[in-house]
């Protein structure tokens, strides 16, 4: 039994000499050859179209993803500074998992990369080997005798047959590819639009933000003012927020009123 | 005697240099026939590189038919036992 490569280059072949036996008139084989061909090519640029726009749509989602990991930060961070170290631990699993997310998309995005690489490059040989086949095709047709006909053509004609399912081949995988990309682009969209991620207009609020804004009195300068009043007095902010200050107890303090000495 | 590998297209290799990649096309078989995945892509890799490291490639608008056919660096296995069956995932 011969190896896998003699095999691959027999079954290759065979298909070419199939189509060629099947022509009355070698040179109605070439012109029909060369539409297939020009129909080929036109689906291999098609496919790279695909393929780039998929590539878009994740890149979209990736920038998406990242924005409400950082938001979960963000969250975690105020979280803590309120001491409520249950709502950050909350906003950092689920940046966690986000996280998660973005990594496997990002594999994914490097992958469609990598096909549309190369069918680019496979357009191009394509291209190039179509131009090819359409001189010799006239040389051929324009010189025909029957003696010739079948050793020309059937080098050309197999030459290009390969190429044809090669590229064939690279076509329909990467549309395999670009299709499981897209049932899955789909389901992330409808994650987003269903609130369980926030949604990309940022008006939907999640569970977190909400108890956050309601224990900082739903304004985020509340919060930013105790942390500086924490900064100044060099405590933490918990303690400016419930109204300490280092190594003092909390005792009730008359506010500062402005006082003139009378003269 | 030119080698096509599936998706980066073809290269001429000079016939002493077949008994090195004969050896190893015959193995690489022999992971396709046992199924071994690991063992298949190993193999793969090793012949990809024999052929790249000692082929000439032939320019784009070249219209040669290949004698040898290698595939894509990223099938499976399962691909290629599909396109080893005579009616499998070659178009044409």
């Amino acid at each position: 039994m011969s190896g896998v490569m003699k095999r691959m280059g027999l079954i290759f072949r065979a298909k070419a000499n199939k189509a060629l036996d099947r022509a009355e008139d070698p040179r109605e084989t070439l012109d029909y050859s060369y539409q297939k061909q020009l129909e080929l090519l036109q689906k291999v640029r098609r496919g790279v179209a695909d393929v780039a726009t998929s590539r878009k749509r994740l890149e979209l989602q990736l920038t998406e993803l990242q924005r409400k990991s950082t938001t979960y930060e963000d969250q975690g961070r105020k979280a803590l500074a309120l001491g409520r170290e249950d709502l950050a631990r909350e906003a950092l699993s689920r940046r966690a998992a986000l996280q998660q997310q973005v990594s496997d998309l990002e594999v994914q995005h490097t992958q469609l990369q990598g096909e549309e690489e190369k069918l680019t490059v496979a357009s191009q040989r394509l291209q190039a080997k179509v131009d090819a086949f359409r001189t010799k095709k006239e040389t051929i047709k324009a010189t025909y005798t029957a003696a010739q006909a079948q050793t020309q053509i059937g080098e050309a004609f197999s030459g290009i047959s390969e190429e044809m399912g090669d590229v064939g081949l690279a076509v329909q995988r990467a549309e395999d590819k670009t299709e499981q990309l897209r049932a899955r682009a789909g389901a992330l969209d409808e994650l987003l639009a269903s609130g369980a991620l926030d949604d990309p207009s940022g008006l939907a609020k999640d569970d977190i933000q909400a108890e956050l804004d309601r224990l900082s009195g739903g304004s985020d300068v509340e919060l930013e003012l105790q942390k500086m009043k924490a900064e100044l007095a060099g405590g933490s902010p918990q303690q400016a927020i419930e109204g300490g200050k280092p190594g003092q107890t909390s005792q009730s303090q008359p506010q500062d009123t402005p006082r003139f000495d009378k003269q | 005697m030119i080698v096509r590998i599936m998706g980066e297209g073809q290269v001429e290799l000079d016939n002493a240099r077949f008994t090195e990649l004969n050896t190893l096309d015959d193995q690489l078989l022999a992971a396709i026939q046992a199924g071994d995945e690991e063992g298949f892509r190993r193999t793969l890799d090793a012949l990809l590189d024999a052929v790249r490291r000692l082929g000439e490639p032939l320019p784009d608008d070249s219209l040669e038919p290949s004698e040898l056919i290698l595939p894509s660096p990223d099938a499976t296995l399962e691909e290629v036992r599909a396109m080893l069956r005579d009616d499998g995932l070659i178009p044409g």
